[in-house]
């Protein structure tokens, strides 16, 4: 069985994010790791070739400056080989560029499950996915709480407001995988080390046969008119407990009489 | 100038429209001429009445998809309607699971953009300006569509005040859903509710949630516990979400649910902005951290610097005493 994953490389999160002022859009030259949501369908990918009793799991990711570094912490999981799309005109690409220029990719392989995280930490639109399956003209199941790889098929439990679905979806599909669902591996010493070796297909927009001015600010339909900052909400009191701190709660809850 | 048609993507919840949806019919309302709402099912008389009290003429409705995805069909409803002359200038989703599925299918059927996580809208032109926060909410950003296209938002829960304004029933319409041949192929089998005790999340007028400083799984029970004993619901930070203590339908986030209780607990939760943007529209916020200079403190109105290990049970103790 040969599974697609998607993996987006993002800032760190752990530090303060910034819009460049003349692009208005998210800062990205910092250096690039891969998204933690996106570990999730790594994992699941592994676990699914391993128990379909073999199968190959390969990443797509698409970057600016042939950015890699994201992708080898995804190749030292166990993943054999990734295709990076990077190119100059992808700058300002919104998520339907992000999903055809990835479909294109994807379709360059014949993949028999694309998984993907449900939305990346950075950008956050959640509808990458989605528009990635619509393009290639494939069924999809989102929010996947576990996949079964049947007879052609799969079952997927699917997230829903009060608990979730039962969905049967046959192949080749795509899914989104909610993120905690599966145990990310660590990469092994041995596994990090093979990192290094494993291909990484490096192709620009021609290559894919996407025309440079459907994608980027050219293909967005949008323009960002304004940035301002919000209206900040007010520290109120902060005390050092002294192990009465809870009856602070309480005299709080009260005088909020919602005790 | 100005909207002439606006189609909300309506979700049910318990047989009536859910909050998301009449939150979106206010301010759908506000912006255009014409409001109505799409529907993914059959639409009963109940449905189409609260509609049109919410100020849609029409309820368009697909009638059951026999186990098809609300996605791609409701999508491929709306775009053969726009295709044919008969659909909206513009349409609003809830940031919901199917709501997103309907958003990104239609985008790609139309060729046009979608502005996400929208929490307020308005009406340049022609053209619709989405304001969607960032950075944890400390910055906001402006949207204009101008690529002349059908115009697709989605919108935040709890962006936007339901309210009523005494309009007669919408009329129904049928709406016809094309073949999506093998893209529709998925088919719910089965549906299983969970059982939950007390208040939704995202409705209950308290909420404590827990993160990552609640340091073991098992340590979640606590945040139940005083979330049960107040009446509210329990939450969580990304961080044990992804740890894969509680399940990704606890989360509290820029990722996750947007609450807006009366009071808002955070227990060992740091305060990263992706958990920020999810609650700090609360009207109170009590906070409890072990690091002084956890940023949760900055939106706080009481600010506990201590260990939840030993305050927490304290609480629950003085908690049960009262009831």
């Amino acid at each position: 069985m040969n599974v697609v994953v998607c993996v987006k490389q993002i800032p760190d999160p752990a530090e303060t994010g910034k819009l460049n002022p003349e692009t208005k859009t998210l800062d990205r030259s910092s250096k690039l790791i891969l998204d933690e949501s996106d570990s999730y369908g790594v994992e699941m990918a592994l676990q699914l070739a391993e128990a379909a009793g073999g199968g190959t799991v390969s990443l797509v990711s698409m970057a600016p400056n042939n950015e890699v570094s994201g992708l080898r912490t995804a190749l030292a999981m166990g993943a054999e080989s990734a295709v990076l799309v990077s190119d100059d005109a992808l700058a300002g690409s919104d998520a339907l560029s992000t999903a055809k220029v990835l479909a294109a990719a994807i379709g360059r392989t014949e993949p028999d499950l694309i998984l993907a995280a449900t939305e990346s930490s950075d950008g956050y639109t959640g509808t990458v996915p989605e528009q990635i399956a619509a393009v290639m003209g494939l069924p999809s199941v989102t929010f996947a709480k576990s996949i079964e790889v049947g007879d052609g098929s799969v079952s997927v439990q699917r997230q829903t407001e009060t608990g979730y679905d039962s969905v049967t979806c046959p192949m080749p599909c795509v899914v989104s995988v909610t993120a905690g669902v599966v145990e990310p591996r660590y990469p092994s010493f041995k596994g990090i080390m093979a990192a290094k070796s494993k291909p990484v297909d490096e192709v620009a927009l021609a290559d894919l046969g996407i025309d440079a001015a459907s994608v980027g600010w050219a293909g967005g339909g949008q323009e960002i008119v304004q940035i301002e900052e919000a209206e900040a909400r007010e520290a109120g009191e902060k005390v050092v407990d002294e192990g009465d701190a809870h009856e602070r709660i309480i005299a709080f809850l009260e005088d909020l009489k919602v005790l | 100038m100005g909207i002439s048609s606006l189609w909300v993507y309506g979700e049910l919840a318990d047989g009536a429209l859910s909050s998301m949806t009449t939150e979106m019919l206010a301010k759908a309302r506000t912006l255009a001429d014409d409001v109505a709402v799409v529907l993914g099912t059959d639409a009963s008389d109940a449905v189409a009445a609260e509609a049109g009290a919410h100020g849609a003429s029409t309820v368009h409705a697909t009638g059951d998809l026999a186990g098809g995805l609300q996605g791609v069909n409701v999508a491929a409803a709306i775009a053969a309607a726009v295709e044919a002359g008969t659909g909206p200038a513009a349409v609003l989703a809830g940031t919901t699971y199917d709501g997103r599925d309907v958003a990104a299918r239609l985008s790609v059927a139309l060729d046009a953009p979608v502005i996400t996580n929208v929490v307020d809208l308005e009406v340049d032109g022609d053209a619709l300006v989405g304001t969607e926060p960032v950075f944890g909410g400390t910055t906001n950003v402006k949207t204009r569509f101008t690529g002349g296209k059908a115009q697709i938002a989605l919108v935040r829960p709890k962006s936007f005040v339901a309210e009523e304004t005494g309009g007669a029933a919408a009329a129904v319409a049928a709406l016809a859903v094309p073949d999506s041949g093998a893209a529709g192929a998925a088919k719910v089998v089965d549906t299983f509710e969970e059982q939950s005790d007390g208040p939704k999340l995202d409705e209950a007028g308290f909420v404590a949630a827990g993160g990552r400083g609640l340091g073991d799984a098992e340590k979640y029970a606590m945040v139940e516990e005083v979330a049960q004993l107040m009446g509210g619901a329990a939450g969580a930070s990304r961080a044990i979400v992804d740890a894969g203590w509680v399940p990704y339908s606890s989360q509290v986030g820029q990722t996750g649910k947007v609450v807006k209780p009366d009071v808002y607990l955070a227990l060992g939760i740091s305060g990263a902005t992706q958990h920020l943007v999810g609650m700090k529209g609360s009207k109170h916020i009590i906070a409890i951290n072990k690091d002084e200079e956890a940023p949760i403190f900055g939106v706080a109105d009481l600010g506990i610097v201590g260990d939840v290990h030993s305050v927490v049970p304290k609480l629950i103790e003085a908690l049960k005493a009262r009831s």
